[in-house]
């Protein structure tokens, strides 16, 4: 067992019934390492993503988080999630309450803060964000950028030791993504452990330690990011990013 | 204009249809002929009934006046303490039906089940002869009566109710998006964490207007707890009013108490429609 990596995957298995969307993923992602999974759709990217804090049952395989072994039946899953935040690509802010509430809800009833040290600390998660002077609103009156944004904070507001990303910038409109990419690649310069599930190539350079291409539910390539999106050594990367880059 | 202007000017384009009217002459044909039925039909219900005669049996003055206070002060209190009583008890039950009818496990999901059908299935006025008579005598003990309430009939009208609320709230649960309970479960909320403090919330907005006409129908439905045998003081208002015309002759007190339903449901679906309209705000 690897205790220095944040995050370990071992022989993981996935199927939907007769679908297998995972056929035997192993990765590793180091403390302070930003990974980004790219892939078609379809090839079991977000599945993946969604297994490192059982949102999805594996069907086989093991997820070690700092060297503990999440998929243990034993394993107290709720404690293990307060340490991985996770956005998602439709922001799933909380609709029936304002900003504020949606970034200190979790930390009061999880974590057992206070009113005032939740209060405090998610004022300085929106600060970050850029979006402290709306933390009376409600999630409905924000641009799909801001929501997704507030769902950052609300994620940073728990304090984890890393972060999954689920395709945060695949709903929003073009002109939004920017600022959405920009808190991320902030993060990542703090030293937050990150998986990032994306299709911004772009990012994926610019911030990646390490670029993994699945297809077909395995890992098909990885590498850093300027072999793997500049020099693909597979065939099958190459007419990706083809696809991808074509337009 | 003119009818002859159209027609030369269809000399260019010639109109398909034969029809010799405009479609806008048209519709002021059927709208003539609309308010002529219609003040027909008000004549007639102006002239042909004996006015005096009805205005004698169910507008009487001094019969309307005797109702009061006793109308207000029990009949329409009682109508209102069993409504709030087992609509208090209707959602419980249905809450919790709900929430068994969602369980991964399967009895629960059965038991909540059959509970829905047999108690949707039944006429309510059956539902609460079974517990109110039927079940006593079975078992050889009573209800208590509780604040001058039978509560055997509560009971009943909160199983009727709760069989039909526990499908409203199962839907209002499953209309709140997938996504709010992961992100909540994300946050290192347990399952029934995130139910309480985030799906259940929003799921009770959505089914806001459906609960309303839940209220209404067992506000409706009180009457029939006066088949259980009922006290002076525990009559609710329809049997204060059948017994307000068989010691009169006189079909005012169902007028009256006719009125004080609707004094308590237009005012209640306003509130409500108010409540939703402010919800709306924050979603």
């Amino acid at each position: 067992m690897n205790v220095a990596s944040a995050i370990d995957i071992i022989g993981l298995h996935k199927s939907f019934g007769p679908v297998q969307v995972l056929r035997g993923i192993d990765l590793s992602i180091a403390p302070a390492h930003v990974v980004c999974v790219i892939g078609a759709s379809g090839s079991g990217k977000s599945t993946l993503l969604r297994c490192v804090n059982r949102l999805e049952e594996p069907t086989s395989g093991r997820i070690l988080i700092d060297g503990l072994e999440i998929t243990d039946p034993d394993c107290d899953v709720d404690g293990v999630r307060t340490r991985i935040g996770m956005v998602f690509q439709q922001f799933n802010l909380f609709g029936h309450l304002n900003v504020l509430r949606n970034v200190t809800i979790a930390q009061e009833k999880v974590l057992g803060r206070s009113r005032d040290e939740a209060v405090e600390a998610g004022m300085r998660v929106l600060e970050r964000v850029g979006l402290a002077g709306r933390a009376d609103e409600y999630p409905s009156r924000l641009s799909g950028g801001q929501q997704q944004r507030v769902a950052i904070a609300r994620a940073l507001a728990m304090d984890p030791d890393m972060m999954l990303f689920d395709e945060v910038t695949s709903a929003l409109d073009p002109e939004l993504v920017g600022e959405v990419l920009e808190v991320m690649r902030g993060l990542a310069e703090e030293g937050m452990t990150m998986m990032v599930v994306t299709h911004e190539m772009g990012f994926a350079r610019r911030v990646a330690d390490r670029v993994v291409f699945m297809d077909e539910g395995v890992v098909c390539e990885q590498g850093g990011p300027d072999q793997v999106l500049g020099d693909p050594a597979e065939e099958r990367t190459r007419r990706f990013l083809q696809r991808v880059l074509e337009h | 204009m003119t009818s002859a202007e159209q027609a030369g000017g269809s000399a260019v384009l010639q109109p398909r249809t034969g029809r010799r009217r405009s479609p806008r002459q048209r519709a002021q044909r059927v709208r003539v002929v609309s308010y002529a039925l219609g003040a027909a039909v008000l004549a007639a219900l102006v002239l042909v009934p004996d006015w005096p005669r009805i205005q004698r049996n169910f507008l009487d003055g001094g019969v309307f006046a005797d109702q009061f206070p006793k109308i207000v002060t029990i009949a329409a209190r009682n109508t209102v303490v069993y409504t709030v009583l087992s609509f208090t008890g209707g959602l419980v039950l249905g809450l919790t039906m709900a929430l068994l009818r969602l369980s991964t496990i399967r009895p629960y999901r059965w038991f909540a089940a059959v509970y829905i059908e047999i108690f949707r299935g039944l006429p309510a006025l059956l539902t609460i002869s079974l517990i109110g008579f039927a079940i006593p005598i079975a078992l050889g003990v009573g209800f208590p009566v509780v604040l001058g309430v039978e509560t055997g009939g509560i009971i009943a009208l909160s199983l009727v109710a709760g069989a039909y609320m526990a499908e409203t709230i199962r839907a209002g649960i499953e209309a709140v998006p997938r996504g709010q309970m992961e992100a909540a479960r994300s946050l290192g909320m347990p399952y029934g964490q995130a139910m309480r403090s985030i799906v259940i919330p929003q799921a009770f907005r959505i089914i806001i207007p459906p609960l309303t006409n839940e209220l209404v129908l067992l506000l409706k439905d009180t009457a029939l707890l006066s088949i259980l045998g009922v006290t002076v003081t525990s009559k609710e208002l329809t049997k204060f009013a059948r017994d307000g015309v068989n010691q009169n002759f006189n079909g005012t007190p169902i007028v009256a108490a006719g009125l004080l339903y609707l004094a308590i449901t237009i005012p209640l679906t306003r509130l409500v429609a108010q409540l939703e309209k402010r919800n709306r705000r924050s979603r």
